[in-house]
C-alpha cells in the first residue's frame, strides 16, 4: 500500500493491539496477542512485563504486515494503556523485579485502610482529585517497595525505576523513563493543579522521588524508537480511557464518551479546570497537547457491564457467545419486572460500597431466561444512567447527547435502551476502536500528520444513531425500581 | 462414484469417539484409538475445532464435541454475532465508499438487515436495522439467493421500477451472474435514483452467511456508462473479504 499511516499500540488489560490509521482515521489493519493473566491469591492480579513488551515486539510487524505496509511509511506512534497497573524495574537490566501489580488487584486493600487513618489522607485526596482506593498505582507502588527484599534501598539509591505500562513500553522503545499526565494523575501522587509530582504526596505513601519517570504532555514526541520500528516518532501516551475521549474528539466543556467494555467508563470534557466531584465521580486529566494546557474530565467508572455478558456465558452457560444476548433478550417483550444488580465486587461510582454484592430481584416463576438476559443488558443502561446523573449534578452541564464506543455498541438493543433511559441521543462513531485512534490522533497530531483538533473532528462521522423513544412515565417508574433493586445490594459483606 | 475422502472418514471417526464414554479425551487418546500418527490426528482435530466442531479444554488440553455441532439443527450464525463480527470492517467500508453499508440475511425469502453503518456524512439518517428488504431488487438480496443452496423460489417478484427483475428467468440469469462474479448490484430497481453494490461474507468452507453492501445516489455509484465503479466494487469485496477472513471463511 501506498500513502502514511500512524500506529497506535493498545496495551490493554488481556491483550496487546497494534493498529495501523490512515489520515482518514481509518482502521487499516491490526494484530492483536493476548497475555496471562497471573491470580496467585484470592484478589490478586498480575501480569508479566516482558510478556506484554514481547507481544508488543510481534504485533507491530505483523499489523504493518497483514496492511502490506513498510516501516518506512509511519510517522509517528501512540500508545494507549490500561491504566494504573503497576511495574518495577531494574534500571540497568531492563528486567521487572516482579509481576506487574493490576488494576484490578485489591492486595493493597489493608494498606489503603490504614493509608486512609494516616494524618494528610485528606489533603492527598484532595490535591490528586482521587479517592484513596486499591485502584490506583501509588499503593500499588508502596506494596512492592514494602515487600519486595531491598527494593527500597535499591529505589533510594535510583536503580530501580517505576512506571505504569505507557512508561515501561516508552521505556523499551526509546530508553527514556518518561509518563504522560493522564497517566501520572491515576497515580494519586500528582497535583491536579500544578501536574507534577508532589513531594507531600510522596512522604505520605513513603515513595522515593528517584523511582518516579518525568511528567509530559499526551500528544508531544517523547523519543525516537530504536527497536521494532527504529527511527520512528513515538509521539503520544494516553491511560485507555482518556485515549478514547481523545479518539471521540471530545474537545469541548460538556463533550462526554462511555465506551462499554468488560467494564465502561464515562468520561466527559470539563475544560481547564479541575471540577472536584461531590458525587462518587474521579477528577482526572483528559489529555494535554504539548504547548498548550490541559484539558481535564470527570470520570465515572462502571466496574461489571460488558462482564456481566460474560458471566451469563460462561458462569451460567444460558448463551454460548456475548452477541446472542441480544438475541435470548429479544424473545421477549419487556424485563418481566426482574432486576440484576452486577455489585460482584461492590459498586463503583457514583456509590462506592464496596460491601455490596449483586442481586437478582422480582423473581417470579413467570420469569424466563429471556427476561435474565433483558436485565442483563438493562443493568448496563441503569448504571451509566447513575453516572449521567451525578455528572451533570457535579458540573452543572447537562449531558445533550451521549457518544459511545467499545464492544457493546454493536448490541443494538442495548443501545437503543441506552438512549431511553438517559432521554439523550446515543451515537456511535465511524470507527469503533476508539481508544487505538485516540492514540493515533494524538500522535498525529503531534508531529503535523493531522493539522489541529479540527482537522481530526473533520475524522468524524456518525456510523449509527439510537434517539429516545419512550413515555416519560415508565422511565421514571422502571429508574425508581432499578434504584430499590440497588439499595438490596448493600451491606451485604459484613464487617469482621 | 468418486472414491472415499480419507480425512472425512477420519474425522467422522474422531467425532464418534468423542461423542461415546467421558466425552473427553487427549490427542494421543485419539491417535491411538483410531491408529493414527500423532501428526495426522492433530491436523484433523485442529480443522474440527476451527470450524466449532470439537472444543478444547483450557485447563486439561483434553478434546471434547463443540457447542457448534450441538446447534448443527438451528442457525448457523447469529445474526447479532455476525453484526458484532462485522462492525469493524463495515465502517471503514463506509468511510472509504461514502456509501451507507448494509448487512444481511435470508429470513423468510426476505433480507433481513442486521447491521447498518449510516452514509458518512453527519446528514440525518435513521437506523434501519431490523428491516426486511426485497431479496430480488436488492443487491445483497442477488448476493444471499445466489448462494442460497434451498433457493428455488424467489418470493413475491413485485415490480418496484421498471428495472426490477420482475421474472423468474430474469432473476435466475443475474443469480448465475452474480455467482460467476462473485457480486451484485441493483441499479434503481427497487427505487428509481439508488444503486446498490454487495458482495458475500463466508464463513468455514465457504458456506455464505450473509451479503454485505453499500448503496447510495445512482450517480455516485454508478460511472458514465451506467455501470458501479469499478473502485466501489473492490471496496465491497474487500470489506466481504476481511469479515470472512474474521469469521474463518476464504471469502472468495
Amino acid at each position: 500500500m501506498n500513502g502514511r499511516y500512524v500506529v497506535s499500540i493498545d496495551q490493554g488489560t488481556t491483550s496487546t493491539r497494534c493498529i495501523v490509521f490512515d489520515h482518514r482515521g481509518q482502521l487499516v489493519s491490526v494484530d492483536q496477542r493476548e497475555h496471562a493473566q497471573h491470580f496467585p491469591r484470592p484478589g490478586w492480579v498480575e501480569h508479566d512485563a516482558m510478556e506484554i513488551w514481547r507481544n508488543v515486539e510481534k504485533v507491530v510487524p505483523r499489523a504493518l504486515s497483514r496492511g502490506g505496509i513498510d516501516a518506512s511509511q509511519i510517522v509517528a506512534i501512540g500508545i494507549a494503556n490500561q491504566r494504573e497497573t503497576t511495574v518495577v524495574w531494574d534500571r540497568h537490566t531492563g528486567v521487572p523485579v516482579a509481576h506487574a501489580i493490576n488494576w484490578q488487584d485489591t492486595r493493597t486493600d489493608a494498606l489503603v485502610e490504614e493509608l486512609a487513618r494516616t494524618p494528610g489522607a485528606a489533603e492527598v485526596e484532595r490535591r490528586c482529585g482521587l479517592p484513596l482506593n486499591t485502584y490506583f498505582s501509588a499503593p500499588k507502588l508502596r506494596w512492592l517497595l514494602d515487600h519486595t527484599p531491598g527494593l527500597r534501598t535499591r529505589a533510594e539509591h535510583g536503580d530501580v525505576l517505576f512506571g505504569t505500562m505507557e512508561s515501561w513500553l516508552i521505556w523499551n522503545l526509546t530508553g527514556e523513563h518518561l509518563t504522560d499526565v493522564t497517566n501520572a494523575s491515576r497515580t494519586m501522587l500528582m497535583d491536579l493543579s500544578t501536574l507534577s509530582w508532589h513531594p507531600d504526596s510522596l512522604d505520605f505513601f513513603g515513595i522515593p522521588a528517584a523511582v518516579l519517570p518525568e511528567i509530559r504532555s499526551s500528544a508531544g514526541v517523547f523519543g525516537t524508537v530504536r527497536t521494532v520500528l527504529p527511527g520512528v516518532r513515538l509521539a503520544a501516551a494516553l491511560g485507555d480511557q482518556q485515549a478514547a475521549l481523545f479518539g471521540q474528539t471530545c474537545f469541548t466543556p460538556g463533550e462526554a464518551k462511555c465506551t462499554y467494555g468488560t467494564g465502561s467508563f464515562m468520561l466527559l470534557n470539563t475544560g481547564a479546570g479541575p471540577v472536584r466531584s461531590q458525587h462518587g465521580l474521579l477528577t482526572t486529566v483528559g489529555y494535554r497537547i504539548e504547548g498548550q494546557p490541559a484539558v481535564y474530565a470527570l470520570e465515572g467508572a462502571i466496574a461489571i457491564t460488558g462482564s456481566l455478558v460474560q458471566w451469563f456465558r460462561d458462569g451460567l452457560g444460558i448463551i454460548t457467545s456475548a452477541p446472542e444476548i441480544e438475541t435470548l433478550a429479544r424473545t421477549v417483550e419487556d424485563n418481566g419486572g426482574c432486576y440484576i444488580v452486577p455489585a460482584f465486587s461492590g459498586l463503583f461510582a457514583p456509590h462506592w460500597r464496596s460491601e455490596a454484592r449483586g442481586v437478582i430481584v422480582g423473581l417470579t416463576s413467570y420469569i424466563t431466561k429471556g427476561h435474565l438476559a433483558r436485565a442483563v443488558l438493562e443493568a448496563t443502561g441503569w448504571q451509566t444512567r447513575e453516572v449521567v446523573d451525578a455528572m451533570n449534578a457535579d458540573s452543572g452541564l447537562m449531558l445533550r447527547s451521549l457518544k459511545v464506543d467499545g464492544g457493546m455498541t454493536s448490541d443494538n438493543l442495548l443501545m437503543q435502551f441506552l438512549a431511553d433511559v438517559l432521554d439523550v441521543p446515543v451515537v456511535r462513531p465511524m470507527v469503533a476502536e476508539t481508544v487505538s485512534l485516540g492514540a493515533a490522533y494524538a500522535a498525529g497530531l503531534a508531529v503535523g500528520y493531522w493539522p489541529d483538533l479540527e482537522g481530526l473532528r473533520r475524522n468524524w462521522h456518525r456510523a449509527a444513531q439510537w434517539l429516545p423513544n419512550v413515555d416519560p412515565q415508565w422511565r421514571k417508574t422502571e429508574y425508581d425500581n432499578w434504584q430499590r433493586a440497588v439499595e438490596r445490594t448493600f451491606d451485604w459483606i459484613q464487617p469482621h | 462414484m468418486p472414491g472415499q475422502v480419507q480425512s472425512i472418514a477420519r474425522a467422522a471417526a474422531i467425532l464418534r469417539l468423542l461423542a461415546g464414554g467421558s466425552g473427553r479425551l487427549g490427542l494421543l487418546e485419539i491417535a491411538r484409538a483410531l491408529d493414527l500418527p500423532k501428526g495426522t490426528a492433530h491436523g484433523i482435530v485442529r480443522t474440527l475445532q476451527d470450524v466449532g466442531f470439537v472444543e478444547q479444554d483450557k485447563t486439561s488440553g483434553k478434546y471434547q464435541l463443540g457447542a457448534a455441532l450441538l446447534h448443527l439443527g438451528t442457525s448457523y450464525l447469529d445474526v447479532n454475532e455476525l453484526r458484532s463480527r462485522s462492525i469493524n470492517w463495515a465502517d471503514p467500508l463506509a468511510a472509504r465508499s461514502g456509501e451507507a453499508v448494509r448487512i444481511g440475511t435470508l429470513l423468510d425469502s426476505k433480507v433481513l438487515v442486521v447491521h447498518h453503518v449510516f452514509r458518512p456524512d453527519d446528514t440525518l439518517q435513521t437506523l434501519d436495522v431490523g428491516a426486511l428488504l426485497p431479496p430480488h431488487a436488492t443487491a445483497l438480496g442477488k448476493v444471499l439467493l445466489a448462494y442460497d443452496a434451498h433457493g428455488g423460489a424467489y418470493g413475491d417478484l413485485a415490480p418496484y421500477t421498471r428495472r426490477t427483475l420482475a421474472t423468474p428467468r430474469a432473476l435466475a440469469r443475474a443469480l448465475t451472474a452474480t455467482r460467476e462474479a462473485g457480486w451484485a448490484s441493483d441499479i434503481e430497481e427497487m427505487t428509481v435514483g439508488e444503486a446498490g453494490i454487495a458482495a458475500p461474507i463466508r464463513g468455514y468452507g465457504g458456506l455464505v452467511v450473509g451479503a454485505i453492501g453499500i448503496s447510495g445516489p445512482v450517480e455516485r455509484v454508478c460511472d458514465a456508462h451506467g455501470q458501479p465503479k469499478v473502485g466501489l466494487v473492490t471496496h465491497v469485496r474487500e470489506a466481504a473479504r476481511a469479515v470472512s477472513r474474521d469469521l474463518g471463511g476464504r471469502g472468495l
